[in-house]
């Protein structure tokens, strides 16, 4: 394993900059989550460090070697796709297998043996090595074409959404398994991804990007209780932050450059009252959680009911803002408030 | 629009029973989603529905019409699929025509009922772009709107946002939802997404091996699960399920956990069986000091606002989710204590729930 560093990397496609001036450094044995929407450079970003693209600028160096020069193989990384793509005429075993029987890098047979017996431990398959690919679950699927990088022990191993293939019940047992494996292996990972709750439980920080810039690094606490930016606060969090207009909910503590009020479940107390500022509107069952639907005057905002909740529709409410979030015009936090 | 009626519908692969003998009824004007894992049958059932497919048995009533037979162009229903496949040489106003110019409609009616459409949709000012310059929801609204203009009995779809961003997603599920709310058209719905089923349905009908497993609203699924299968397949996390073993007869109020008292709704059936799981939702599960039933945390998983933690007990893994500013430790020990009125009991054998006074409902099959 290796630390991963990127300086200035850039890569443009005609006249779309799709990954702009990017500096980030991975730390040994890190889980690094790239957040982002589609579109945002969160792949090309992967490719640029396999080799599979060249940098039209900037450098970038794997355990403290610059590799911008180098070819694919050479740069010692393990590509994990989102589409599984496993040789469907294979056994499980020899799908495992396949990346150390490559002329680059052939091991022999009994160290082949080992290893593949040791990945399929850690990802429980080991009662499904002499099936077929095509006679796998997804999920098993899935966890094989993990496997075929994790055989391997490169610097560093890139994942492009991994996960996003499977349904939500697989997603969230290979989210744990994931992050469990890392640790045990003590492999370093760039993991890509606009899931939010996937980079909220598995990152060990979170690079948020958007149109090629990483706007925001930090470990998921920080990202989810200190944004920098209106962007990267509606980022995380279900139900999403609400943002209102100062002045509709605050009794002047708030500072003159103030634009706009971000505040979450946590920042809001809540009572029921026989004449509040605010009127409940409904309640919308989730299955994984259920949201409250606040009106105030002519805004809207949406809170976790919590599950013992008597709130009804048409109930009126007092609703009270503690330390919420502020922000500028432009979208910016204004970190310090004056009293 | 149209009512559905479904009667013992059925369809086998060679050996492979895909339906299995369905019954229900969607209700006029109603959001109907079918929701379960891939292979349960909830897309044969719904290409059944189109026309796509023929029943090996079965009836297909369409306000009261049986259609089971019928050819899908006479059965009038508009179907969407995951994939939404727009003429590209066509601006957005000839795709959306398309489908009546097809039926001979009269021009003047087209262009009336086009822009009608579009407005519906919010696209109206995009009517006369190339259909390729357009964003991605965009053109998912256009596609809407070629189902929308014809004014079908019902409107059919496969896993409509499968392929999308979360984020986007979860924008196209509230804008799905609004529009159901402005036109009411029956809708037939399928997804293996529980959430967007819970979000988007009036009634929800949970599929497995080619059965209803439970069918109610989203509320009534996610409360009152009728079956193990449907307690563990609603929900995220899914709801914990806790083999016991020991007595439930009419009038209990309480099961014994690993010598630990739990208060459960009263019981208003009695069992013969003696193995059962206590269904418990995560969020509906705190922990207490002074609980007899203990365990030590294996880990957690911030999620901002709350925190999902997972306990190892004696009788398994159980996952509890807590606010996310309760500081814990992996390996510490902590009682679980249950929120007593909304706990579920489940016949292990059978896997059907007990019935309690906060259950009453009975399966459905």
């Amino acid at each position: 394993m290796a630390e991963v560093s990127l300086h200035n990397l850039t890569k443009r496609f005609g006249l779309v900059t799709a990954v702009d001036g990017i500096n980030l450094d991975i730390a040994d044995r890190e889980f690094f989550v790239l957040l982002g929407p589609t579109g945002a450079g969160k792949t090309t970003t992967l490719r640029l460090i396999a080799g599979l693209e060249r940098a039209d600028g900037g450098t970038l160096a794997i355990g403290g070697q610059d590799m911008s020069a180098m070819g694919p193989a050479a740069r010692d990384v393990a590509f994990v796709f989102q589409q599984y793509s496993l040789y469907p005429h294979l056994t499980v075993f020899d799908n495992l297998a396949f990346p150390l029987r490559s002329p680059a890098r052939r091991l022999p047979e009994d160290e082949i043996r080992t290893r593949v017996g040791q990945v399929a431990e850690l990802l429980r398959i080991s009662h499904k090595l002499q099936n077929k690919a095509t006679q796998l679950s997804g999920g098993e699927m899935q966890r094989v074409a993990v496997g075929r990088a994790l055989v391997r022990q490169p610097a560093i191993y890139l994942m492009d959404e991994p996960l996003s293939s499977l349904d939500a019940k697989l997603r969230s047992e290979l989210r744990l398994e994931l992050k469990r494996i890392q640790q045990e292996l003590g492999a370093t990972i760039l993991y890509v991804t606009h899931d939010q709750t996937e980079a909220m439980t598995m990152a060990n920080r979170i690079g948020v990007i958007s149109k090629g810039k990483l706007i925001q690094i930090g470990s998921p606490r920080e990202i989810y209780e200190n944004p920098l930016s209106v962007y990267v606060a509606q980022r995380l969090g279900q139900p999403q932050i609400n943002l209102l207009p100062a002045g509709v909910l605050l009794n002047g503590s708030c500072p003159s450059n103030v634009a706009t009020v971000g505040f979450r479940t946590e920042h809001l107390e809540i009572n029921r009252v026989e004449s509040g500022n605010g009127l409940v509107e409904w309640i919308e069952h989730l299955g994984d959680q259920n949201h409250l639907h606040l009106r105030i005057g002519d805004h809207k905002i949406t809170t976790l009911a919590s599950p013992t909740t008597d709130l009804r529709p048409g109930d009126q409410v007092k609703v009270e803002l503690q330390d919420p979030l502020y922000f500028d015009a432009g979208g910016k936090r204004v970190l310090r408030v004056p009293e | 629009m149209a009512k559905i009626h479904i009667e013992n519908l059925r369809k086998a692969f060679g050996d492979f029973i895909a339906v299995k003998n369905s019954t229900f009824t969607i209700p006029d004007r109603s959001f109907f989603v079918m929701l379960g894992p891939s292979g349960c049958g909830k897309t044969t059932t719904l290409r059944m529905i189109a026309g796509l497919e023929l029943p090996s048995d079965g009836k297909i009533l369409l306000d009261g019409d049986d259609v089971a037979f019928k050819r899908a162009s006479e059965r009038d229903i508009a179907f969407v699929f995951q994939l939404f496949a727009l003429y590209p040489h066509m601006n957005v106003r000839r795709n959306i025509a398309f489908p009546l110019v097809c039926q001979g409609v009269p021009k003047s009616e087209i262009n009336e009922r086009v822009e009608e459409t579009a407005k519906l949709l919010r696209i109206d000012h995009l009517l006369d772009r190339a259909v390729s310059a357009l964003a991605g929801g965009d053109r998912q609204r256009v596609a809407l709107g070629r189902a929308i203009v014809r004014r079908p009995k019902a409107f059919l779809m496969d896993e409509p946002l499968g392929a999308l961003d979360t984020e986007f997603r979860a924008l196209m599920t509230e804008e799905l939802r609004q529009l159901h709310n402005r036109i009411s058209a029956t809708t037939v719905y399928v997804t293996h997404d529980q959430l967007e089923a819970m979000s988007l349905a009036d009634f929800i009908a949970v599929m497995n091996h080619g059965v209803i497993e439970q069918l109610g609203t989203p509320q009534e699924i996610y409360d009152h699960p009728a079956t193990l299968f449907v307690a563990d397949f609603i929900g995220s996390p899914a709801m914990n399920l806790i083999p016991f073993t020991g007595s439930v007869r009419r009038g209990s109020k309480t099961v014994q956990l690993n010598g630990a008292c739990i208060q459960v709704p009263e019981v208003t059936d009695t069992s013969t069986d003696s193995e059962f799981v206590l269904g418990a939702r995560p969020e509906h599960i705190t922990f207490s000091d002074n609980s007899g039933f203990r365990g030590e945390i294996f880990g957690t998983e911030y999620l901002g606002t709350t925190q999902i933690v997972t306990v190892k007990t004696a009788h398994g893994q159980v996952k509890a989710r807590l606010p996310a500013n309760v500081p814990l430790k992996t390996g510490e020990n902590v009682g679980l204590s249950f929120l007593g009125s909304r706990l579920s009991i489940f016949q292990k054998a059978n896997g059907r729930a007990v019935r309690t006074s906060s259950h009453p409902g009975d399966a459905h099959g």
